[in-house]
């Protein structure tokens, strides 16, 4: 059962009775929400004052973004209410909500990238008349916003153009465009550098000045003490907590999230550093369209050692750990990959599965599982043909075997539900994590390649899958780590090198490290 | 042999293009809003089928394209209900549509007409060879700007890239597609009444014989915008007209003439290959053919 913090509810309760109605800018009533068999929003009730910084917090499918989607009418509540300055009101569309001052910022932008920055902001709430569209008046009102804000954009450049960090700016336009009072954000700097993380701040507070409500969604507890006025707590679809951010702590918000005392330390002993097991030498690689993704990039990871790989996504760490994990055509690799001194360039994906290369990929969704299939079948990708695993010279699958298997990697690695005959669709993100985890473990791998290990993944398995990690380079194994995670990637390695536009461009002690320099390196913009 | 290359190869150009225009402009109002249109083709017979019928009825060919364009714009919204509404495959109620018109007119000259798949003869005064043309022309730079310079071209255009971005942005998702699926059947069945009252006097059987799907290859050709389009268009028309012209004119090196059947088969060949070989390069609009589903 779920244990709910009653001090907080009350809390929650005193702040919604205790304010004059008019008072609220965004109210939520007993709102519940149900997606086939799954209870998003079970009763649940926020309250967001005018003019504050607001944060909603949970684990992944804690129903956050379903509560704010549901405020923003992008769904549809079974049941509740949605009171707007303390008035029900009826949002059944987006453009309801965009009517009543509502502007929401999604996690994966809604943005037209064959479209320009102009375009985007002023679809749906066009300039000029119905035959003619006004672009060149809405390039002035966004000029003006731009200024106001501090949000520079080109409004003539095209979307799919631009940085991560612009997309975003241009999605606070739309939604200051369209005169939303308040904006909700969901995710909103799970895709920024540290340094771009500090610039948006800034933007949110200079945004709270001229009178706006900001609701951040988020399960980044620095974050949320940093910037946020008021915190809400979800867990399981349930509002578990409504405090004042200065009234909190880290820990306390972990324990409310999670239910339970959670480590927020990765715990490590000093790495027993033995003799170097991947070797890579000048390698890069070079798309089919001739851009170079991977730009000579030379280091060795050793024995016993987790090396670190930190960077802004999309600067060639998934280049990287495919063409080490033999998913890069040699065509478009050159350089050198050593494993033990063995060249293993020229060798596919299997055959460096066969010599102890194990890959979790930063996608599981396209690189880890077939989503359709059983926790069974997915547990053999990539040994499905070892010798185990057959009968009959290969012709037929062990099926046996392979499932007292499936059960022992279910069971070591805690994947839950424990049913193995359940489609890997059926799990969470965090547990599927832990499925593919086991899977690789399972090659005791001399080399272990991790891409975002956690991505998506709650609190509580985080923890797990970190202490697995740490097991795995005790046990004397490599580990290549690229995380977009600046925290988990300093907490885990030993070593840590920064990569930005393909090139290794930093190579530091995390241990000494700040988190200012290691960002700074990130932007590239200064070399070590 | 220079006489192929003459003022009359240039209006049976302009003839034979005219109806891909129309139904290729038409594709592309559907497929910039996501829809995959492959029932043009069926879309052009009921355009031409009820034109024919109906100024034979009436008397009045401008009525009967008027017919012709609401018979296309019906059967649109056919498949605008099924693949929008139902969320059907795209490609399988085209081509259901496309089978059922095949019928459709067939049985119905048999219970107007009692013939099998023909309406009557028109008289000369009853037929309009020149309007579709001056509609098919005028129409490339009006939907360049309807597409490009109005809210509602920034929304159809919105919701065929990314229609989850268009939802969020307040954009009615559903009917910015019925709306494009309903132009492309009107202005479908435009070019089928074309055929039927403008091009010859009477609808017989399968007389569109493939223009529907020569026009969405067209549309891909010219990458779904309106001047590449009509370009593509008119390179189909040349071809088919200079293969007309080549009838009887071109002779093997022995002396016979080369088989109508083949020289009818060059507009074809080269849909094929401008398809395989020219638009390795050319980016549909993201969203197409995947219907929106809102709450997964």
């Amino acid at each position: 059962m779920l244990q709910v913090d009653w001090k907080y509810v009350r809390a929650s309760r005193s702040l919604r009775t205790g304010c004059p109605r008019s008072q609220q800018m965004l109210e939520l009533r007993n709102i519940t929400k149900r997606f086939a068999n799954v209870l998003a929003n079970d009763n649940v009730n926020i309250v967001v004052k005018p003019g504050t910084i607001h944060a909603i917090v949970g684990e992944n499918g804690a129903g956050k973004s379903t509560a704010m989607r549901i405020a923003y009418g992008f769904y549809k509540a079974d049941s509740g209410e949605i009171l707007i300055d303390g008035q029900v009101r009826n949002i059944s569309t987006p453009h309801d909500a965009i009517a009543l001052g509502v502007g929401m910022v999604h996690q994966h932008f809604m943005l037209v990238e064959t479209m320009t920055v102009a375009e985007n902001i002023v679809l749906g709430a066009e300039p000029g008349n119905a035959v003619a569209l006004d672009l060149g008046k809405a390039s002035a009102e966004i000029q003006k916003l731009s200024a106001e804000f501090k949000l520079a954009v080109n409004p003539n450049a095209v979307v799919e153009h631009l940085s991560v960090g612009q997309q975003q700016r241009v999605e606070l336009l739309k939604a200051l465009y369209r005169h939303a009072r308040l904006l909700i954000l969901d995710e909103p700097t799970a895709v920024l550098t540290p340094q771009e993380v500090e610039e948006f701040f800034a933007i949110l507070r200079r945004m709270r000045e001229q009178g706006k409500t900001v609701v951040i969604i988020t399960h980044k507890l620095s974050e949320v003490l940093a910037i946020s006025d008021e915190v809400t707590v979800m867990r399981d679809g349930k509002v578990v907590g409504q405090v004042q951010t200065k009234e909190t702590n880290a820990a306390e918000l972990a324990r409310l999230m999670v239910g339970r005392e959670v480590l927020l330390r990765v715990e490590k002993p000093d790495a027993d550093i033995g003799v170097t097991q991947l070797s890579v030498k000048h390698l890069s690689v070079t798309h089919a369209d001739g851009t170079k993704r991977l730009d000579n990039v030379s280091f060795e990871v050793h024995k016993g050692e987790i090396l670190g790989i930190a960077g802004v996504e999309g600067n060639g760490q998934t280049e990287l750990i495919e063409a080490l994990a033999g998913l890069v055509p040699a065509s478009q690799l050159s350089g050198e990959v050593r494993l033990e001194g063995r060249d293993v360039t020229r060798l596919d994906a299997r055959a460096r599965r066969e010599i102890g290369i194990a890959h979790i990929p930063e996608d599981r969704h396209r690189r880890g599982l077939l989503l359709d299939f059983s926790l069974t079948e997915n547990s053999i990708l990539g040994v499905h043909y070892r010798d185990a695993l057959v009968s009959y010279a290969g012709v037929f699958l062990n099926d046996k075997a392979i499932r007292k298997r499936a059960d022992q990697i279910i069971a070591g690695f805690d994947v839950r539900p424990a049913n193995q005959d359940l489609p890997a669709r059926a799990l969470s993100g965090g547990n599927q994590q832990k499925l593919i985890i086991g899977r690789e473990f399972d090659l005791q791998p001399k080399l272990l390649l991790v891409s975002q290990p956690t991505r998506g993944v709650d609190i509580g398995a985080i923890e797990f899958i970190h202490r697995k990690l740490v097991a795995l380079r005790d046990d004397g194994c490599a580990v290549l780590l690229i995380s977009a995670e600046l925290e988990e990637v300093t907490a885990l390695s030993d070593r840590l090198l920064i990569i930005h536009e393909g090139r290794i461009v930093g190579d530091v002690d995390p241990k000494v490290a700040t988190i200012e320099e290691i960002g700074l390196l990130m932007t590239g913009s200064s070399k070590h | 042999m220079s006489e192929l290359f003459s003022v009359a190869l240039f209006w049976s150009t302009i003839r034979l293009s005219t109806p891909l225009i129309l139904a290729a402009l038409g594709g592309m109002f559907s497929e910039r809003a996501g829809v995959i249109n492959i029932a043009l083709e069926g879309m052009m017979l009921a355009g031409a089928f009820t034109a024919a019928a109906v100024t034979h009825a009436v008397g009045n060919p401008f009525v009967g394209l008027a017919a012709g364009m609401a018979a296309g714009a019906l059967i649109a919204a056919i498949h605008a209900v099924a693949c929008i509404s139902y969320k059907a495959d795209q490609v399988v109620t085209g081509t259901a549509i496309n089978i059922l018109m095949i019928g459709m007119p067939a049985f119905l000259s048999g219970a107007f007409f009692l013939s099998s798949g023909s309406t009557p003869q028109l008289p000369k005064e009853d037929l309009i060879p020149w309007t579709p043309i001056v509609i098919a022309f005028a129409l490339v730079p009006i939907a360049w700007y309807v597409l490009y310079k109005t809210p509602f071209g920034l929304r159809l255009r919105s919701v065929g890239e990314n229609p989850e971005a268009a939802d969020a942005a307040g954009v009615s998702v559903a009917r910015m597609k019925y709306a494009g699926v309903l132009l492309s059947g009107a202005l479908a069945g435009i070019g089928g009444a074309y055929l039927s009252i403008g091009q010859s006097s009477l609808f017989t059987r399968n007389m569109t014989s493939g223009r529907g799907f020569i026009a969405l290859a067209a549309l891909i050709f010219g990458k779904w915008r309106p001047v590449q389009t009509l370009l593509a268009c008119l390179l189909f028309g040349f071809t088919e007209a200079v293969s007309i012209q080549m009838q009887g004119v071109v002779k093997l090196p022995s002396g016979e003439d080369i088989p109508v059947q083949f020289i009818q088969m060059v507009p074809y060949l080269l849909t094929i290959i401008v398809l395989a070989g020219f638009i390795g390069s050319s980016r549909p609009p993201q969203a197409l053919g995947i219907p929106y589903q809102k709450e997964r």
